[in-house]
């Protein structure tokens, strides 16, 4: 619904910083934007658009590939079961069809609360842990149809703190600071390392090549 | 043909490759694709262009390749053949591979072939014919989309028709660099579309519908108009701006209906702009003017073509300083001759001028050593860019120069009042302030480089002296980059590059279709066809030569204003909306005896005409074009001229015959072989090859004079309080041809004055919508916009926009334009 | 130390007999921090890389013969080598994994993010390259939380950044979190991804990543795997890691095993060695098949694998053996299948995987896995024809011509058809859907035909057409009365 706020713009630059050309930054971007709101408005592509010397037509297309990015609000609990391979053995798809009648949606479909999104995922690397799925990609493992049962539960009563909101994936994030970062330049002004050059061995001076 | 067999350059470079088990060459680099079509073997593909990058995605083009490891399929496109290479096109494998990339390309393709424009001339129906298997063993249901959807004002796009090859997208990202459409989602629910509210608005959007090569894309003003088989095609020029793209002109039932863009390598690749590819739709306008006209009293009256020849002969056969012609840049090259020979010949004027004010001197376009496009665009080259937006004014250009920047290592420095669609890409960026472009040269030139002039830096001017006197190859774009700001300052630039770099080529941006074949031909004051000058010369087939030096069109109106003219002819010129000091021209039309005009359309001007000639228009008639390098290329006709209006060289003719002495000239093919004898430039010119020529030969320019350049001036400096205006065109505008084409005449944006965000910011502007702009004693208010692409202390107003004519503000003569703003009172 | 047990802080993870290379710190529930890590030896072999050459290290790298562990298993050092002299280049650490039945980079980066950050320095160093991208898959937020958290404090402490440990040397890594998109584990549709694009692959070549890879730079990308065994190497000397394993194979992997076994888990295994008999059977590794059942088949490297059969359990996992009997050992991850499983409706849901995931550049792989998919869907729904069976066939050897990969039927005289498959496509997703068709018809054609309908009707057939476009031939007609 929303431009990115003056913070998560400053963050934006932050991050643009940390790569030796801006649009490298988009998708790191796109979880800004669904940090902020949940999911990718189309003003927020506008925005990164703005911000990366883009079209918002390159920014949907990338945006639109990964299926991490919601494009439309989904609820405030995105649960993603696996039905892949392993998960497919060991009742995955019979939890799914669980879910999908106790919150009477169809996967992909979200509640009329805007609590709860389910999806039908492919495969989350927890297959020796079936069938398993992630809330807001935190993972659940080996749950019967009372553990599911249980989960909602506790996701209704606010009691799962250690899960946050959807579109917020990393809690900590990296930064650099100024006085520790080697430097990242664009690939037209980086050369070779200085500290390498000086460790090739003279005769060799061959083997550094480059500028 | 073996690698022996091949004499010459190829053989020494080529690398021997074994095709269908027979050796051929290839060149070096060449892709495989490429070199099997040119030993006559044609691979099926889709998503390959020859004028973009290779991606290999739509895999039509798998062949069978074995480079010493065994067969293996390998995409054709995206594979440079190696020596010893070994490539089966027939095998079965390769067949079998064709057969099941277009069997999976049609079962979700929609077979609605008998309702699609593209039927007929489809490669996915013509594959389809020739590879693949009979039926489809598909019965799962199709993808469905909306059926088509516009994306732009121009393009409509259907989506269950598009077999994903990433042409269109390709084009827009990396030809045009209006990345505005693009694949979305992920996998057998890819598509292509723009982001909502943010249509394709390119001025090169034309080109994906042409590069299609299913009916995905269509145009909007060709959808429906015409089968492919009923379409008639001739190769031409196209005329709408001088670089003169070469085009494909359709018709249908003796009307234009679509123009395509030809591939031609010296000038547009293949690429046209929109304006070039739908502004056919102005020929079959309304507005034509179909049969001469005589003036009686408030009106114009029907006439026979002998009665308005004898009247218009009559008034011009006055003193030959009393009158004046004024045009002729939309006339091909023979009919320029034919009105230079009429007026300076014949009648005995100099006061000719082909260009509308806007212009450069035409001693500077003609005395200046002459760049081609290629030249321009030479890989590694460095590219002084100091006119008008190329992708506004010239946009073939505008595409080369884009390509010669992003894929072959050339530089830009760009010297420009404002930034252009090419800065994002300039090495360099010199932003002068108007009146001051000439004294950037020259202190560049002189190597005074310690003080800014204006805004640009002394660092600036240091990194441009260097990358300018390194040992790449320097070629100027030069041209009026501002309206507002006198033409000297054009030229002084130009000395300065011309001492700095003495070996620097130069391509003039000049505005209007033929306007270089109009200098060259004499359209112009002081010269006769060929470039020379007036005196000691007396070209061949002319019995006489102006006695006098004759004016441009800003001294031609106003000598009319003085009462000085008699007789004013319009050859094509709408100088009532085109010349930039509008009450001047209103001052001599009341002034002048009697206006002839000589046009295609009904406009401002031709309808205050006393003598009304109709003229055969693009795609009526034939003849030559002479682009901005001086390039000839045909001018075909198509369709016949309506009603009564005649190729302008045939007018010329009778007026002479009129007036005496006789041009001597009734056939093209006559005024051919004349100008053959009597244009040095045009000596070696081989008439009849032209029409087949892939690429038309050049002008030998043979010049009688040198060019001399003064000491660069400077314009006084805007004061503390004004804003030094910049005035420039954009592709859509009020112009006679796109108005008269319905599919673009709403394109062009209402006109608002851009401003610099610092200037907003400082002046207090950023709640208001409207400024008030005041100049001497004219004030009046404008819309205004944020524009980053403005300097400060500069405003920028496109000309010929609807909703203000930036012409009140201009007045011919003026150095620069200064202008002040103002919060509007009661804001 | 080992237990033989499940790790609780660990899940997945079993601790048992054997060399622990990449896993060593997995027992400690602080292993991520960095005052673990510095307290078992973390750093200690970058302290003494940096008094090496960097040309050095990199022979020493390539002496191990430390195999890549994303899938292809192609020697690092060698791939190191294949970089021209050109900078600058980048390093990518490939850490998008989403093969099915593969997880162990997720558990290195969740439980051991500074052996991760320690193997990537080194690797700069030796390539002589000041910028490295650690693409994690987005779905997996510890390891991005872990990892965060490890670099900032790698950075304040000095092991990242600038002046490392007090030399000169300058390398700065980035996190960079992926966003859900399988194909963008293949390496040049990562860099496709790193640039900000859709994770399109390039074709290779003339787009091989060393050469002309992020940016058009030279760029290695490799496994997160393969990366964290390099402070290991370094501690214990090239020697002691050609010790472990086979001598084509040296070293250890992270094998997860999943599906009807008692014991599924993430194993630190060596390379070579170990026959999977002994993975699913033996008592250091699964103890059998769970419910007592009995094997039916099992997928030994990761979804794109073709399937293995009960005559392929005294196989060792070793590639060349692999390949040649007609599979591969990919990224590690076995996915064991008891006699009740559908061999239809497994292959379905493998070939809708790659369906869901095709990037939509190549025709074959766009429109040909989606097809498969609709045709298996059509099947399990009861819809089938039996022209059917043959037909997904054909579509497979249009996106992978040739005889596809398989392992031998001896029942039915069928030799095995060595890995790997031929492609019409860039990259190997498309022809990965073909090896669940062929693996699944070519052994169980049976279970196919047993799904079709005894009598189809013809008015269901005719509601497949729905828009009418496509008409049923009379050849076709004739097969719906048949």
């Amino acid at each position: 619904m929303s431009r990115l706020t003056a913070s998560n713009v400053l963050l934006a630059r932050e991050i643009i910083g940390y790569y030796p050309r801006p649009k490298s930054a988009l998708i790191p971007l796109l979880h800004l934007a669904q940090h902020q709101d949940g999911y990718v408005a189309e003003d927020a592509m506008e925005h990164i658009a703005e911000l990366l010397h883009l079209t918002p037509a390159e920014v949907l297309g990338t945006c639109s590939f990964y299926e991490m990015f919601k494009l439309e609000p989904v609820g405030r609990y995105v649960i993603n079961i696996c039905t892949n391979i392993s998960c497919l053995l060991n009742g995955g798809e019979e939890l799914l069809h669980h879910a999908e009648e106790r919150l009477g949606i169809r996967s992909g479909g979200t509640t009329d609360d805007g609590l709860f999104t389910i999806e039908d995922v492919e495969c989350i690397a927890a297959c020796t842990e079936a069938p398993c799925l992630q809330v807001n990609y935190r993972y659940e493992y080996r749950l019967d149809n009372d553990d599911f049962d249980r989960l909602l539960a506790d996701l209704r009563a606010g009691s799962r703190t250690d899960i946050p909101a959807h579109g917020t994936l990393g809690r900590i994030r990296q930064h650099i600071g100024p006085d520790r970062i080697a430097g990242i330049e664009r690939p037209e002004l980086a050369g070779t390392p200085a500290w390498f050059t000086a460790r090739q061995p003279a005769a060799d001076g061959g083997a550094g090549g480059g500028s | 043909m073996t690698a022996t067999d091949d004499a010459g350059t190829e053989a020494v470079t080529g690398v021997p490759f074994t095709l269908n088990g027979t050796v051929f060459e290839a060149r070096e680099g060449e892709l495989l694709i490429e070199a099997c079509e040119r030993h006559g073997v044609h691979i099926p593909r889709f998503c390959y262009h020859n004028r973009m990058r290779p991606v290999g995605m739509c895999r039509m083009c798998l062949v069978e390749v074995d480079t010493g490891r065994g067969a293996t399929l390998q995409p054709s496109c995206m594979l440079p053949v190696t020596p010893e290479m070994a490539v089966e096109t027939e095998s079965e494998a390769t067949k079998q591979a064709q057969d099941g990339v277009l069997e999976f390309l049609l079962i979700n393709h929609p077979l609605d072939c008998p309702v699609c424009d593209k039927g007929g001339e489809c490669p996915l129906q013509d594959n389809a014919y020739a590879f693949g298997p009979g039926e489809s063993r598909f019965i799962e249901e199709k993808r469905h989309y909306e059926k088509p959807i516009p994306i732009s004002d121009l393009v409509e796009l259907d989506r269950e028709r598009c077999i994903l090859c990433d042409r269109c997208t390709r084009f827009a990202s990396e030809v045009a660099g209006d990345p505005l459409i693009h694949f979305i989602d992920r996998g057998s629910q890819t598509e292509v579309n723009t982001f909502p509210d943010h249509p394709f608005a390119s001025y090169f959007s034309g080109n994906t519908v042409q590069i299609c090569p299913v009916g995905a894309l269509t145009s909007s003003p060709y959808r429906f108009k015409a089968r492919p088989w009923d379409l008639e095609a001739v190769e031409s020029t196209a005329t709408v701006d001088a670089t003169g793209a070469r085009v494909v002109v359709q018709s249908s039932q003796n009307k234009l209906v679509r123009i395509l863009g030809l591939d031609s390598e010296a000038v547009n690749w293949g690429w046209l702009s929109d304006k070039d590819r739908f502004t056919y739709e102005a020929t079959n306008s309304e507005d034509r003017i179909v049969e001469p006209q005589i003036r009686e009293g408030d009106e114009l009256r029907p006439s026979r073509w002998t009665d308005a020849v004898k009247a218009a002969a009559r008034a011009m056969r006055t003193e030959p300083e009393r009158v004046a012609i004024i045009g002729g840049s939309r006339l091909s090259l023979e009919s320029q001759y034919a009105w230079a020979k009429l007026a300076k010949g014949v009648i005995g004027t100099d006061h000719v001028d082909a260009q509308l004010g806007d212009g450069v001197p035409a001693a500077l376009a003609l005395g200046l050593p002459r760049a081609t496009i290629a030249d321009v665009c030479r890989p590694g080259g460095v590219i002084v860019l100091m006119s008008a937006d190329p992708k506004e004014e010239l946009p073939s250009l505008y595409l080369r120069i884009r390509h010669a920047i992003v894929e072959d290592g050339a530089s830009l420095i760009e010297i420009t009042p404002r930034e252009s669609s090419l800065s994002d890409l300039a090495a360099i960026r010199l932003r002068t302030a108007p009146g001051t472009v000439g004294r950037v040269l020259a202190a560049i030139a002189d190597n005074d480089v310690e003080h800014a002039i204006g805004s640009v830096d002394p660092f600036q001017l240091r990194r441009a002296r260097t990358m300018l006197t390194g040992n790449r190859s320097v070629s100027v774009v030069f041209g009026r980059a501002n309206l507002a700001e006198s033409a000297r300052y054009t030229a002084d630039a130009v000395g300065g590059i011309r001492r700095l770099v003495p070996n620097a080529t130069y391509l003039p941006a000049l505005r209007r279709g033929n306007v270089n074949g109009a200098l060259e031909m004499g359209l112009t004051p002081s010269f006769l066809p060929g470039g020379v000058r007036n005196r000691d010369v007396l070209p061949d087939h002319w019995t006489s030569t102006p006695v006098f030096e004759g004016k441009d069109t800003d001294g031609i109106l106003r000598a009319a204003a003085a009462g000085d003219i008699d007789t004013l002819v319009l050859l094509g010129a709408d100088p009532i909306e085109d010349f930039p000091d509008a009450a001047l021209v209103r001052e001599a039309f009341d002034r002048v005896e009697t206006i002839v005009a000589v046009d295609g359309f009904v406009t401002a001007s031709s309808s205050r005409a006393d003598i009304l000639l109709p003229a055969a228009l693009f795609g009526e008639s034939d003849g030559t074009f002479c682009n901005i390098e001086g390039r000839l290329s045909p001018l075909t006709a198509k369709v016949t001229a309506p009603g009564l209006a005649r190729p302008d060289w045939m007018i010329a003719a009778e007026l002479s015959a009129a007036i005496g002495p006789d041009l001597g000239i009734d056939s093209l093919d006559q005024l051919r072989a004349e100008m053959g004898e009597s244009v040095g430039s045009l000596a070696e010119v081989d008439w009849a090859g032209l029409a087949s020529a892939d690429d038309g030969p050049l002008l030998r320019p043979v010049r009688n004079w040198d060019l001399e350049f003064g000491e660069a001036a400077s314009a006084p400096p805007t004061s503390s309080y004004g804003l030094g205006l910049v005035v420039d065109r954009k592709l859509w505008d009020l112009g006679t041809l796109v108005q008269r084409s319905p599919s673009l005449a709403g394109l062009a944006p209402s006109a608002e004055l851009h401003l610099s965000p610092s200037d907003v910011q400082v002046m207090n502007l950023l709640d208001h919508d409207y400024v008030t702009v005041d100049q001497g004693d004219i004030s009046f208010d404008l819309p205004f916009v944020v524009d980053q692409s403005v300097a400060p202390h500069t405003a920028w107003l496109p000309a010929r926009l609807p909703g203000f004519d930036v012409r009140k503000l201009l007045a011919a003569g003026r150095p620069i334009t200064e202008i002040q703003i103002r919060v509007p009172e009661g804001d | 130390m080992a237990t033989n047990a499940y790790v609780s802080h660990a899940t997945g993870y079993v601790d048992n007999e054997g060399p622990k290379v990449v896993t060593s710190r997995f027992l400690h529930p602080d292993s991520y921090t960095l005052e673990r890590s510095e307290a078992t030896g973390g750093y200690s072999a970058l302290r003494a890389v940096l008094q090496m050459e960097p040309a050095d290290a990199a022979a020493q790298v390539k002496e191990a013969i430390l195999l890549g562990r994303g899938g292809a298993g192609f020697p690092a050092g060698i791939k190191w080598g294949f970089m021209p002299a050109v900078w600058p280049r980048y390093l990518v650490v490939n850490g998008d994994e989403s093969e099915p039945g593969t997880y162990k980079d997720r558990l290195l980066m969740e439980r051991d993010p500074h052996q991760l950050i320690e193997g990537c320095i080194i690797t700069c160093y030796a390539l002589g390259l000041n910028t490295c991208f650690l693409y994690v898959r987005g779905e997996m937020a510890l390891a991005q939380e872990r990892l965060a958290q490890a670099l900032n404090d790698a950075y304040a402490a000095g092991y990242v950044g600038k002046d490392i440990m007090g030399t000169d040397v300058g390398i700065d890594i980035v996190l960079h979190w992926g966003a859900g998109a399988y194909i963008v584990g293949e390496e040049t549709a990562l860099i496709e991804s790193l640039e900000g694009n859709r994770g399109m692959p390039r074709l290779k070549p003339p787009f091989f990543p060393a050469a002309k890879g992020l940016y058009m730079k030279p760029t290695i990308v490799n496994n997160v795997e393969t990366l964290a065994n390099l402070p290991w190497i370094f501690t214990n000397g090239v020697d002691a890691y050609r010790q472990l394993g086979s001598e084509r194979s040296p070293g250890t992997r992270m094998l997860a095993i999943s599906g009807h076994v008692n014991r599924p888990g993430v194993y630190e295994v060596e390379q070579g060695v170990v026959t999977f008999r002994d993975l699913f059977y033996g008592d250091n590794y699964c103890q059998g098949i769970a419910a007592g059942n009995e094997l039916k088949m099992f997928i030994p490297g990761g979804g794109s694998a073709p399937w293995f059969f009960p005559e392929q359990l005294d196989l060792k996992l070793e590639a060349a053996e692999v390949g040649a009997a007609g599979s591969m050992l990919g990224s590690g991850a076995l996915v064991v299948m008891d006699h009740t499983t559908d061999a239809v409706k497994a292959c379905l849901r493998v070939v809708r995987f790659f369906a869901r995931e095709s990037c939509g550049k190549c025709t074959p792989c766009r429109e040909g896995t989606t097809w498969e998919e609709q045709i298996l869907q059509r099947i399990m729904d009861g819809n089938g024809r039996p022209s059917d069976i043959d037909l997904l066939l054909d579509i497979g050897s249009q996106i992978s011509p040739g005889d596809y990969p398989a392992a031998a039927f001896e029942a039915e005289g069928l030799t095995a058809v060595p890995f790997p498959p031929k492609q019409t496509t860039i990259c190997p997703l498309g022809p990965s859907s073909v090896a669940p068709i062929v693996s699944a018809i070519r052994r169980f054609r049976h279970e196919f035909e047993a799904k079709m309908p005894v009598a189809p009707a013809v008015s269901d057939q005719h509601e497949q057409r729905t828009d009418g476009e496509t008409s049923m031939s009379e050849a076709e007609a004739e097969e719906v009365h048949a």
